[in-house]
């Protein structure tokens, strides 16, 4: 028995914190906030432990209650989800430091439920990421989704509505997951996903394990919002409040990609989910009707909010083709893109809590005169633009490359031409933006509410640098990222 | 709308169907299910945790990580279900005019009576089925949901400011976190003791007279303990909020 | 027919499901649809319980399990996990169901209405 316990403190130790910063909050609101900075540093800490660990000396595995898989349930930890941990706990890490001002003024009598609610989703999509097992992976998924439901309810305008809808096709997506576990239940007996890995071959051509497969994806694709099945994301994630967006826009998504990814070659094989060609084509061609349908309607938006969630439905569609793709350099690319769009994704929602903050309106015509008024903000969104454009250096440019040779190689041009498309609408969006920005002065200079706005405090403005930042880093680094970590976490096919 | 929905329901039945098609037979002795696992909790239950129900066994052991993920949630949508809900500044308690006081006539002397008379009975049993829950059908989420039903029950025969006089809101809070910590805290003292975390054979260096097996099954104990204050407060915590709409004042 | 009836719990199960998928899917009252979700729900709960079903077994205590000298027949005993799995379940559905009602309560002193289509037309009345 191995005597690391790295990987279940860093799923433990925000639990814990939960608890805490709910008890800590009824003595008094401002104790939370400490507690559950002090856990996210303590846990990403441990997931870096983890990450380094993973790439020195293989895999992890970690058995809880010191019960023998398939009996008890299991932590294993392989490049990819060691992977998907930093990122995890580095967006908690940065939001929650971030959105310390914005609780205290959107939510001033909610504090302390504020931090529990978060830090469960913290623990909720860390479970989620590092688990072995195809039941408590359910369990954990419902424990973020509760806690999303909650977190994405407390905006203004439509969130209850929008939530709500939210609430009913997630559930339908939990439950077909958990239904496709009991499939797989049924036909093999077990439920730890090695075991399952090692079992399932020999059922080939068994209705209740394609079944199964089918349920537990369409089950996975609900939860991150692929086309079709996409229509509850921009309202909820759009009126929701911005300090939560910046934790659940840049994740939720991406952990359910990378469920999808884990499903895919963790539980079946490869050869298994590529064996219908038919399938595959059309997950491809979803995945291009999402990305240029997300495209289309971003640029539609005139509300900075709402065009950033339908860039996420683009993204979401990248990831998922670039899987389907079905050739070793598109998983790459969307396993890179996993951790990239995280980070775009997150700069930009940043960018926009920041407007909000300042201005409390979020429309697009509100970016005017803001490089005078923010440039430390604007440049930041610059290196977010560009990235999500994909123009080297920044990191967006990397993946996307990575994608684009793997269609190439797949012989996929739809999916090409879709990227391409894709690249130049949000070249035309974040230009209008910039231009907005930076050549449109303000019409009515005596308006003194707008004089007053200048660059946003500290404590945000050093989060967003940050992540700003390592866009570029990454970027520069993603050869290093690619050989190190996902060349093993691609599946030899 | 209506049309595309029967379309999709069709489709999935459709698909379920064949998927039913290779199922083994109902209650086949022979069924993967019941070949692969199973069996080795059914024996090794015993031996391994000292447990004769073996489904205690299981959900507090063996697979007690998913029983410690699953109480989390009910502590979550409590949570949830207070932070939606639960209205403290006075402004939001002016929104509406304030409910009629007066006692309602069909609040009749009997319901109250046997309401009063059935809850320490009920309390009574749920102890039982929590502490009982090795050797019999029951454990901490049935104990602590019948606890947390007569709770209800004296809500609905009385008014919720009944419930509230014994249990209060901070009370009642602070029972559903207890609950949760007393679970993870026993995880977390075998991390300590420099076993894998809910490793219970680690209580034995710290329980008096206690060899490994006894261990786990005090530990199951424990955690079952934790998991019936956890959900019975919880519960509470969804009924009290979602009946008087966070005001607390008087429920249906 | 011998085919229909060696799997009769599973053909009741889907039954079930799509009645609580179509109310889901189709209903207009909110309430309603989280009727729907509870009955979806409880339907994959029976197809779970359906899978640790064992002929001719009894629930899963072991008599006189003290003794500990005698030999334990696993055929004797239903299969215990899904049980287990299940108690996991039906605790999440009734914590999904609490936090739905709680939107609609939310939902309702906002809009005044329940009903989906009445929210839509304030919606883009506005």
């Amino acid at each position: 028995m191995s005597n690391l316990q790295a990987p279940i403190l860093l799923v433990t130790i925000p639990l814990l914190a939960a608890f805490f910063a709910a008890l800590g909050g009824m003595l008094h609101r401002k104790i939370s906030f400490p507690i559950a900075l002090i856990a996210i540093i303590l846990s990403f800490h441990q997931s870096i432990i983890v990450l380094l660990k993973v790439v020195n000396d293989g895999v992890i595995n970690y058995r809880i209650g010191g019960w023998m898989p398939p009996f008890g349930i299991e932590y294993v930890v392989d490049h990819l989800n060691a992977m998907v941990l930093v990122v995890i706990t580095f967006v908690s890490l940065i939001s929650i430091i971030y959105s310390k001002l914005i609780v205290e003024r959107e939510l001033p009598d909610k504090i302390p439920q504020f931090y529990t609610l978060y830090l469960l989703l913290t623990t909720g999509l860390l479970g989620i990421t590092i688990t072995g097992d195809a039941f408590n992976l359910y369990v954990l998924l419902e424990i973020s989704a509760l806690a999303t439901y909650a977190l994405l309810a407390l905006g203004k305008d439509r969130a209850l509505i929008s939530t709500f809808n939210y609430l009913i096709l997630g559930t339908i997506g939990a439950s077909l997951y958990l239904l496709g576990v009991g499939h797989l239940y049924i036909a093999t007996g077990s439920l730890n996903m090695a075991d399952l890995f090692r079992i399932l071959p020999s059922l080939s051509g068994n209705s209740a394990v394609m079944v199964g497969f089918i349920l537990i994806i369409v089950g996975v694709w609900i939860k991150m919002a692929f086309f079709p099945a996409h229509g509850w994301l921009p309202n909820a994630y759009t009126y929701a409040p911005s300090s939560s967006i910046c934790l659940i826009a840049p994740l939720m998504t991406k952990v359910s990609v990378y469920i999808m990814i884990r499903i895919m070659f963790s539980v079946f094989s490869a050869e298994f989910t590529f064996a219908n060609i038919a399938w595959q084509t059309a997950v491809v061609w979803c995945s291009v009707i999402a990305i240029i349908g997300g495209s289309l309607q971003a640029l539609a938006q005139r509300d900075f909010r709402k065009m950033l969630t339908f860039l996420v439905v683009a993204e979401v569609g990248y990831m998922v083709g670039g899987v389907w793709l079905a050739n070793e350099i598109g998983i790459s690319g969307a396993i890179l893109h996993i951790l990239n769009d995280a980070l775009m994704t997150l700069c930009l929602f940043l960018v926009a809590g920041i407007l909000i903050f300042k201005t409390q309106r979020h429309q697009l015509m509100d970016f005017r005169g803001m490089f005078r008024k923010m440039p430390v903000t604007m440049g930041a969104f610059i290196i977010g633009a560009l990235s999500m454009i994909g123009v080297p250096p920044t990191c967006g440019f990397f993946s996307k490359w990575y994608l684009i040779q793997g269609a190439i190689e797949a012989g996929r041009w739809e999916f090409m031409a879709a990227l391409i498309f894709s690249s130049l609408v949000n070249a035309v969006l974040f230009f209008r933006i910039i231009e907005i920005g930076h050549f449109q002065h303000e019409t009515d200079s005596h308006d003194h509410a707008e004089e007053k706005i200048s660059e946003a405090p500290a404590i945000m403005l050093i989060p967003l640098v940050v992540v700003a930042i390592a866009l570029v880093v990454i970027g520069l680094y993603t050869n290093d990222i690619v050989t190190n970590v996902i060349q093993h976490a691609v599946p030899v096919l | 709308m209506k049309l595309i929905g029967l379309i999709v329901v069709i489709a999935t039945g459709l698909l379920l169907l064949w998927g039913v098609t290779d199922f083994p037979d109902w209650a086949d002795p022979q069924s993967p299910a019941s070949t692969h696992l199973s069996p080795h909790f059914l024996t090794e239950s015993i031996e391994e945790t000292a447990v004769p129900n073996v489904v205690t066994s299981v959900l507090g052991d063996y697979r007690g990580f998913d029983t410690m993920l699953e109480t989390t949630v009910v502590f979550a949508a409590g949570i949830a279900v207070y932070t939606l809900l639960r209205r403290s500044r006075r402004k939001d308690l002016r929104e509406k005019p304030e409910m009629i006081e007066e006692e309602l006539p069909h609040q009749a002397l009997i319901v109250k009576t046997i309401c009063r008379l059935m809850a320490p009975f009920m309390q009574l049993y749920a102890l039982y089925v929590i502490a009982h829950g090795h050797h019999s059908p029951g454990g901490g989420f049935q104990g602590g949901v019948i606890l947390g039903a007569s709770f209800i029950l004296l809500a609905i025969g009385f008014d919720l400011k009944m419930v509230l006089k014994r249990m209060r809101e901070k009370t009642t809070l602070v029972l559903g976190i207890l609950g949760v910590l007393i679970f993870s805290g026993i995880g977390m003292v075998c991390v300590l003791l420099e076993k894998n975390f809910l490793d219970y054979s680690a209580l034995s260096a710290i329980l008096p007279a206690t060899d490994i097996i006894m261990a786990r099954s005090h530990g199951i104990l424990g955690v079952e303990i934790g998991v019936a204050l956890a959900v019975m407060a919880n519960l509470v915590l969804i009924y009290v909020n979602l009946s008087s709409d966070g005001k607390y004042e008087r429920g249906l | 027919m011998e085919f229909l009836l060696a799997k009769y719990n599973y053909w009741f199960y889907i039954l079930i499901m799509m009645v609580g998928f179509y109310a889901m899917i189709s209903k207009n009252n909110l309430v309603k649809k989280m009727i729907g979700v509870s009955i979806f729900q409880a339907a994959i709960i029976l197809f779970y319980v359906s899978i640790g079903a064992k002929r001719g077994a009894t629930i899963p205590i072991i008599e006189h399990g003290h003794d500990a000298v005698h030999h334990i027949d696993p055929t004797a005993y239903i299969n215990p996990l899904p049980h287990v799995l299940m108690l996991t379940a039906i605790v999440v559905s009734v914590s999904t169901l609490g936090v739905a009602l709680a939107l609609i309560s939310k939902i309702y002193a906002k809009y005044g209405t329940i009903e989906e289509d009445e929210i839509n037309e304030q919606l883009t009345d506005v």
